[in-house]
């Protein structure tokens, strides 16, 4: 049963990141979600110093915050400033990411909080804690917060769909035919925030980070549409969420780790399926005559 | 020489935009007549796309609005179709043709509502109308330049505007595909639509354009194309550099355009 809870809570993880993943990859902002895991060390410092608690709902709502502050700031130095993209990011995070360090050492040395515990999350944890939200049904509460970020996240993706595409395809037409583009980016970043926040509990930032980047550029090598790359991006997030899972029990290594390792595996084989595909393509004896 | 028209379709009023402290366009002022195929030109950097964008709401002037169909653009979007540069967009983007021309409907369409029939319908004669239509599920990374461009139109097409600013669209367009393109955007002029085009190429200008807004940041010229075509006029807008200066005599002598002297 366990089991069943560990795999659940990460393939919910997988779904929402591998979907929001695919608009980032396609909008080269990747990084985005590895900027957020820093960003939101502030917020959680503030929550903890005020709660004395290195978990639960203020360190939540504390990270949450500080990552949509962050996005704020990323759409404010790109857009206004008219700073390119990559700069935004960098230049947001280290400054939130900086302000927190800074506050760590106000609350002075025997404070037991750092990056790491956004970083590394303990998914074998998970079962641990069952909450009963809806009577009868007592499930981990981490599966709780993260059920219901993968159906708001499924949901925004449904409804967004066409904006979200233009926007990523062709931002200028997409501005042009009226689509406010800075607000469907701030949505999208904010989904992409959010995310990220509920699930380092569980699977630790680093994990989102891969799930972010890994299943979605690995569909965005075999894919021909932008809905064949959302369906196969979350199927190699699942799967890799499953064997990874099996993987660690086998090697008795780390959950997460092993989870990344196998998303690392999948780009890979696409990669080499698309290379040897196109390489048995050019020897064709057909090509070999239009030369 | 700028000259002003009466029930103008397009008019801009003192449109500014500064990037990082220096002007793209810098009080740009004009007024075009509508059923004309106008030709924006000016030298790289001149600030001709920035100008589109603007007009298009896409970036923000920093002073200055324009007007379209004598309202403000909110007022009149789906009667306006702006075609990017081709290069704006990433080509490798997982789409097909018929992906990127369905585009054309979306405003029409916004959010939810389904692709009727009709959609469809304009869809596939706007790909016919460019020659794309064997093409329509080909993937957009496995076309030419030309080809791209045409995707680019059909989308426009399917947006069944009245006023059409298109940036750049004869580049890297070989000569067949060039002559299409330009019999269409007479065919949609002979059904009453404006077509705006940057256009970067001065020996086909005379034959395409009616009217014609040369621009280096400031704006030159915005008049007939006869009246525009001179050579001080093209000199102040390519700012005197010698081997243009060179090919614009030989090209004004060339089309034999009367030359004036002072
Ligand atoms: N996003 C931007 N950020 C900063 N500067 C910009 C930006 N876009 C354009 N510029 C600058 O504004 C000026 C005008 O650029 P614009 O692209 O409008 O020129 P253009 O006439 O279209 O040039 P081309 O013929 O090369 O397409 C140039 O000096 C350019 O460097
Ligand atoms: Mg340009």
């Amino acid at each position: 049963m366990n089991e069943l809870w560990i795999i659940g809570t990460a393939a919910l993880v997988a779904t929402s990141s591998s979907l929001l993943g695919c608009f980032l990859v396609l909008r080269r902002m990747v990084m985005f979600g590895d900027a957020i895991s820093h960003a939101v060390l502030p917020g959680i410092v503030i929550a903890y110093f005020l709660t004395h608690n290195k978990t639960g709902f203020p360190v939540l709502a504390g990270a949450a915050l500080t990552g949509l502050l962050a996005t704020l700031f990323i759409q404010f130095f790109n857009r206004k400033v008219r700073l390119q993209i990559d700069a935004s990011i960098g230049i947001s995070y280290t400054f939130l990411f900086a302000l927190g360090v800074i506050l760590i050492s106000l609350l002075g040395p025997n404070v037991d909080l750092d990056q790491e515990c956004v970083l590394y999350g303990e998914i074998a944890y998970v079962p641990l804690e069952l909450i009963e939200i809806i009577p009868g049904l007592s499930l981990p509460r981490q599966f709780w917060i993260l059920l219901l970020n993968m159906l708001m996240v499924t949901a925004f993706v449904r409804i967004s769909y066409r904006y979200l595409k233009l926007g990523s395809f062709d931002p200028a037409f997409a501005a042009g035919v009226g689509i406010p583009v800075a607000l469907w980016q701030f949505a999208l970043l904010g989904g992409v925030s959010l995310t990220t926040v509920v699930s380092f509990e569980s699977v630790g930032a680093i994990l989102v980070i891969a799930f972010l980047a890994g299943p979605p550029a690995t569909a965005y090598l075999l894919s021909r549409a932008l809905k064949q790359m959302l369906y196969l991006s979350v199927a190699f997030g699942i799967t890799a969420t499953i064997l990874g899972y099996y993987l660690a029990t086998l090697l008795n290594a780390s959950i997460a780790g092993s989870i990344a390792t196998v998303i690392g595996v999948q780009f890979l084989f696409a990669f080499l399926y698309v290379r040897l595909k196109r390489n048995s393509l050019l020897n064709t004896p057909e090509v070999h005559e239009i030369k | 020489m700028i000259k002003e028209v009466e029930n103008p379709v397009l008019e801009t009023h003192n449109l500014t935009v500064v990037y990082d402290r220096k002007p793209a366009i810098w009080n740009i002022d004009f007024t075009l007549p509508a059923g004309s195929i106008v030709g924006i030109m000016g030298p790289n950097g001149s600030g001709k796309s920035t100008l589109l964008k603007s007009i298009m709401g896409v970036v923000e002037p920093n002073s200055g609005y324009a007007r379209l169909f004598n309202k403000p653009l909110d007022a009149v979007r789906k009667r306006v179709s702006y075609v990017p540069q081709r290069q704006s967009v990433d080509w490798d983007f997982p789409a097909s043709v018929l992906d990127v021309v369905t585009m054309g409907r979306y405003p029409h369409l916004g959010l939810f509502r389904k692709l009727r029939s009709e959609d469809k319908e304009i869809v596939a004669d706007s790909l016919e109308k460019v020659g794309m239509l064997a093409f329509a599920n080909r993937q957009i990374s496995q076309l030419s330049g030309g080809q791209q461009q045409r995707v680019f139109l059909a989308r426009a097409l399917a947006q069944q505007a009245d006023l059409y600013l298109m940036d750049e669209p004869l580049v890297g367009v070989d000569a067949a595909s060039e002559h299409a393109i330009i019999d269409l955007l007479k065919q949609m002029q002979a059904s009453g639509k404006t077509i705006v085009v940057v256009h970067h190429d001065l020996y086909t200008a005379s034959e395409y354009f009616d009217w014609l807004v040369l621009m280096n940041t400031r704006l030159v010229a915005s008049a007939p194309l006869e009246e525009v075509f001179q050579e001080e006029m093209l000199r102040d807008a390519y700012g005197g550099q010698l081997t243009s200066m060179s090919k614009i005599a030989a090209l004004l002598r060339e089309k034999s355009f009367p030359m004036r002297h002072k």
